[in-house]
């Protein structure tokens, strides 16, 4: 392979992951005020539908882990580690909700035993398939925000 | 092997309004073995952030608390008796078994599971009772040491733990550098490990008593180790339960019987100070 081809390559892999993921803001970048992230990270609005299905896949989101959800009867265990999402909405922005499922450390204080899903502010030791990456991609957070807040009482 | 009866005596049964879960607090019962009283409630040791330390047994369901009050019914015993067997039968080159040396294990392996992980002046690190059968494997009995969570490891882990049943556990941190191994271990705990950033304590610390999805959690305490699982269908060593439990915060597992892993089990084991031995402990 010469040179070029090389370089070609390397900007076909480029292009291509720019692709589907150019307006996203890369995890450290961010913006955290008055504990709200205020600009979309995607630019494109979250879908409800595929947030519900994020919030309880086990590979995804796994929030049923330790939220309960009324809205999700049928899903056989919920967790209570943390208080229910039940109202969620009602307490809170939706640019605030987008601040603690990117990063709840941001919000609760780095005590908080909920993970960051848009961060790579993580443990030690992480899992060498999994570092440089973030737990959930910012379009499943933009639809998590999306299906959060449309959880009124 | 003694096998007398089942006996439990239930004092009360919380039940609470709780939506997804029957009770999520730990059962006001009291563990009987064959009718043997385990201490299942202690108070903690000075230092320790709980003011009651908990075996695991009380977080448990009814049908898995039963199953550990009655040796008849605890699959664990099965490996106990294949551990008896291991313990007289002659292996290596010296043509010795741990008989040879040890005799009647009712007798000379008394306590043992209650004050290990101990200080080993030739390893200059704490052992634990897997490291120690290996050490008398290799030096005394001209045999190999076992593989990490070989079937006849675990069994003969298990069957010596189970010579000190009901005994509480103590640790003596005044021996060697057992105080600095526990600090490394207490650092251990508490370091948030993986892509989920969660550390031992913040599951059996802070979210001690309530459900992580299906599971609810316990102190994390180590007396009932090798633990019987229905669901693996054998026994759990406390290595093979740290590494899992790391594995899920989306970690690497630390290999066992690391420096990492042997601080961990002296600290974990120490903060369940004055719990009884419940070896082999049944869980779902
Ligand atoms: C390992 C536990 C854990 C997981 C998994 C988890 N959370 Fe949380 N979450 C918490 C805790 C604990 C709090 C409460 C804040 C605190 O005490 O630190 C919280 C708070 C929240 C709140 C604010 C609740 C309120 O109304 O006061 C929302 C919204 C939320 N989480 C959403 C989510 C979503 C969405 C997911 C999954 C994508 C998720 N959480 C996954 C532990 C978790
Ligand atoms: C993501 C949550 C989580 C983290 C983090 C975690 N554990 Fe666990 N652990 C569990 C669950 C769930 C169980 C099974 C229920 C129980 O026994 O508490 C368990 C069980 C255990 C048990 C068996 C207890 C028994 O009675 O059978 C031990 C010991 C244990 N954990 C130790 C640890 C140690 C040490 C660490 C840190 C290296 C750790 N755990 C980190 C969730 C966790």
């Amino acid at each position: 392979m010469n040179l070029s081809k090389v370089s070609q390559v390397a900007l076909a892999v480029l292009f291509s992951s720019g692709a589907s993921f150019a307006a996203d803001v890369a995890p450290g970048d961010v913006k955290f005020q008055d504990l709200a992230v205020t600009t979309s990270l995607t630019g494109v609005p979250g879908n409800p539908e595929e947030g519900a299905s994020v919030f309880k896949d086990r590979k995804l989101g796994n929030c049923l882990a330790c939220h309960a959800n009324s809205s999700m009867k049928s899903e056989l265990f919920h967790g209570d580690v943390a208080p229910t999402v039940d109202g969620a909405a009602d307490r809170w922005k939706p640019e605030e909700l987008r601040a603690i499922v990117t990063d709840s450390k941001q919000v609760f204080g780095s005590e908080t035993v909920m993970p960051g899903f848009y961060s790579l502010n993580v443990g030690v030791n992480v899992r060498e398939d999994l570092v440089g990456k973030t737990i959930l991609t910012a379009q499943q957070v933009e639809d998590v925000v999306a299906y959060l807040a449309t959880l009124k009482e | 092997m003694k096998k007398i009866s089942l006996a439990i005596a239930i004092a009360a049964t919380a039940v609470s309004g709780l939506a997804f879960h029957a009770s999520a607090e730990p059962v006001d019962e009291q563990l009987f073995i064959d009718g043997q009283e385990m201490i299942s409630r202690a108070p903690a040791p000075e230092g320790h952030p709980f003011d009651e330390v908990l075996s695991g047994w009380l977080f448990r369901e009814a049908e898995t608390r039963a199953a550990e009050a009655d040796s008849f019914a605890n699959p664990g015993m099965l490996d106990v008796e294949r551990g008896e067997e291991i313990w007289a039968t002659v292996e290596g080159s010296a043509g010795k078994s741990c008989a040879s040396c040890h005799n009647d294990a009712a007798e000379t392996m008394k306590g043992v599971g209650a004050r290990f992980p101990k200080w080993d002046a030739d390893a200059k690190r704490p052992i634990d009772i897997e490291l120690q059968i290996d050490k008398c494997r290799v030096d005394n009995m001209g045999a190999e040491a076992y593989k990490f969570d070989a079937d006849e490891q675990k069994a003969l882990t298990a069957y010596i733990k189970h010579q000190s049943l009901g005994m509480p556990v103590k640790l003596d941190l005044s021996e060697g550098e057992m105080q600095s191994w526990w600090d490394k271990g207490k650092d251990v705990y508490y370091t948030r490990t993986g892509q989920l950033n969660l550390s031992c304590a913040s599951c059996h610390e802070a979210s001690m008593g309530k459900y992580i999805r299906a599971d609810h959690l316990s102190q994390g305490q180590v007396n009932g180790f090798p633990t019987y699982r229905f669901n693996t269908g054998g026994l759990v060593s406390i290595q093979n339960r740290f590494r899992g439990c790391i594995r899920d915060t989306r970690a690497e597992m630390p290999k066992a019987f690391s420096d990492e892993l042997l601080a961990l089990e002296v600290y974990v084991t120490w903060r369940g100070t004055g719990l009884s031995v419940e070896t082999p402990a049944v869980r779902q």
